[in-house]
């Protein structure tokens, strides 16, 4: 089985983001990066079904040189080939943009299964597999916790709400959004580390790939978020700050 | 193209609360451009249900009814409101942020060359045209996006944001739509619904809990948690990743996939406060957050905070509490 894998590389998720007077936002002032996690757990799931199976796992991601690092990491840890789309340009594309790239360097490898995470950390969109799985006209199944593959089809177990659960069989090729926690998340090894620098990691330009259509949907500003409450935030060092803290459980709200 | 077309979520006969709040949204972007509201809700044998939505202050109702939606699929759904999407030819889709909308509703949108709004937490009007709110780094951030797109604008709106309480009534027209699906074109095979174990812990009736997450870094440290629990006579949970490890049972996670709880004070200890946390959370009497990052977005929904490592504060307030107890 052919599976392809999106992971993408956001800043990292204790960052805290800077913003600039405009409401401009750009991480690459500023940030630290690393993969996406539920995207280290896609490429997981698909390193287990290439364990149980055979087959051949690629990923792919669309991103500045910065990405190759993830791509790199994704080598060492069991991938076997890397695409990376070379752009700067995603924060001016809209999520059928960015996905009309991706899905057009996925056409070109005609992939048996293709994983994405169920979103991504920093924009939080949760879009870009789906999109990409109309793109190409295959089905789809979203937040997936479990992967049975074989015969030409896979039984997939899709999350829903407050612990409920569904069994959805899709025939193959398809695009599935993994969800966190689908598996134990594997180590690179030092055999690891050293193959992946032989692995390939092949390049699109993406003026390679089709012009993406002008975005529909444009983010005109960030700012940070207002507290919803009046949060009393109490100082002091930690037996000082305990202390105040059991007083007003206490008095204030009587719970203790 | 005009008009705001609210799209209802339904399953087995039974409403979806968040429908409602999608409907609020919608109602205040078609009062904000002027435009009619149409309501719609796709499923089969759905009768029983239109009258709760025949009262509301809608200009026009869909009962989108076919035997092939009576379970969800996303091919069936994506082709139905397609069909439904281009006879009411609305200027906004207005649908609950669902796991089935998130499902389905991007597909959609790309069917109209568009890019859904998803998971909206807020509303500003500019111009009479409305610009969407949406968080950005996991709550650290909010951003405004606007549309500029020729078809419709698809929104999906965040459980809670929008107040479905307060809904004026109203005497909308009904319209039963038979959108053309056929058995062939639907790829995916469903079976059905179930949950995993049964539950063993019931968080909804502790008075106290104490919630740990991913700050708690490794399972051997659970115990300073635990202690805590211990003094405050609290019950312990967790966030999705400390179950996910099986550092905790499944049965102890709180949010959008685990228990919705509302004790009388919940602490969050080295938990960021992701949106879908929140939601199993956020209606605590009082809520307490222990965070050594100050901008991590639980601190908005807390009513105490204390900013700093927990392995420095647990320890003291478990003292604490114990003095102030004895
Ligand atoms: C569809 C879907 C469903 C989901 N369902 C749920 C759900 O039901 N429940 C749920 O909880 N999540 C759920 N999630 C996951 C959610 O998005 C977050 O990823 C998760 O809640 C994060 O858990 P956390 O806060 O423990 O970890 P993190 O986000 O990693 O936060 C750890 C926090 O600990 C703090 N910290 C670190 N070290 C210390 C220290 N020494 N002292 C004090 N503080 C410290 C950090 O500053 C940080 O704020 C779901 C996600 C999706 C997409
Ligand atoms: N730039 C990218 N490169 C590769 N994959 C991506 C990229 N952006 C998003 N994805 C994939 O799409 C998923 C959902 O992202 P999003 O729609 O942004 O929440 C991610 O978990 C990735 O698997």
């Amino acid at each position: 089985m052919k599976i392809l894998v999106a992971i993408k590389q956001i800043p990292r998720r204790d960052a805290t983001p800077q913003i600039d007077e405009s409401g401009r936002w750009n991480p690459d002032e500023q940030s630290e990066f690393e993969t996406n996690e539920p995207d280290a757990f896609a490429l997981e799931e698909a390193l287990q079904l290439k364990d149980r199976h055979g087959g051949e796992v690629v990923v792919l991601s669309a991103g500045p040189e910065r990405v190759a690092q993830s791509i790199r990491e994704a080598l060492s840890l069991g991938a076997d080939r890397g695409i990376h789309i070379v752009c700067d340009d995603l924060a001016g594309l809209d999520t059928l943009g960015l996905a009309g790239r991706l899905a057009e360097a996925a056409r070109r490898e005609s992939p048996d299964l293709i994983l994405t995470g169920l979103q991504s950390d920093d924009l939080g969109l949760g879009q870009t597999g789906v999109v990409m799985a109309e793109l190409l006209d295959i089905p789809h199944a979203t937040i997936i916790m479990q992967v049975e593959a074989g015969d030409g089809r896979v039984r997939v177990k899709r999350e829903l709400e407050s612990g409920w659960f569904q069994w959805i069989e899709l025939p193959l090729p398809a695009l599935l959004t993994i969800q966190s926690g689908i598996a134990k998340l594997r180590y690179a090894s030092l055999m690891g580390i050293k193959k992946a620098r032989t692995k390939e990691i092949r390049k699109i330009e993406a003026a390679e790939l089709a012009a993406p259509p002008p975005p529909s949907v444009t983010l005109h500003r960030v700012f940070p978020p207002q507290s919803r409450k009046s949060t009393q935030i109490i100082g002091g060092p930690p037996a000082e700050a305990a202390a105040k803290l059991v007083e007003k459980l206490r008095s204030e709200v009587r719970a203790i | 193209m005009s008009g705001v077309l609210a799209i209802l979520e339904q399953r087995g006969g039974a409403w979806n609360r968040m429908s409602w709040e999608a409907f609020a949204a919608g109602r205040e972007i078609a009062k904000a451009t002027g435009a009619p509201l149409m309501a719609c809700v796709p499923g089969y044998a759905i009768e029983p249900l239109l009258p709760d939505l025949m009262c509301r202050d809608a200009a026009k109702v869909y009962a989108v009814s076919h035997p092939l939606l009576e379970n969800y699929t996303a091919d069936g759904y994506t082709a139905a409101l397609e069909q439904l999407v281009k006879k009411a030819a609305p200027e906004y889709v207005v649908f609950p942020h669902t796991y089935q909308v998130r499902d389905f509703a991007p597909r959609l949108a790309t069917r109209f060359g568009e890019t859904l709004i998803a998971d909206v937490v807020g509303l500003e009007i500019r111009d009479s045209r409305p610009v969407f709110i949406r968080q950005l780094m996991q709550g650290k951030l909010n951003g405004a996006y606007g549309h500029s797109g020729r078809g419709p604008c698809f929104v999906s709106v965040q459980a809670g944001a929008f107040a479905a309480e307060g809904l004026e009534a109203g005497t909308p027209e009904c319209e039963a739509f038979v959108p053309e699906l056929a058995e062939s074109r639907i790829r995916a095979r469903v079976e059905p619904p179930f949950r995993e174990a049964t539950q063993t812990v019931d968080l909804s009736s502790a008075p106290i809990i104490v919630s740990v997450g991913r700050g708690i870094q490794s399972k051997d440290n659970l115990p300073v948690m635990e202690t805590l629990a211990e003094a405050l006579g609290a019950e312990l949970a967790a966030s999705r990743p400390i179950c996910d490890s099986g550092w905790l049972p499944m049965e102890r996670q709180v949010g959008s996939s685990g228990q919705t709880v509302t004790p009388k004070v919940y602490f969050a200890v080295g938990i960021s406060g992701a949106i879908q946390h929140l939601i199993g959370m956020k209606g605590s009497k009082c809520i307490v957050a222990i965070n050594k990052d100050e901008s991590a977005p639980i601190f908005e929904v807390a009513d105490y905070g204390i900013v700093g490592d927990l392995f420095e504060v647990v320890p003291a307030l478990t003292e604490a509490v114990r003095r102030a107890k004895s």
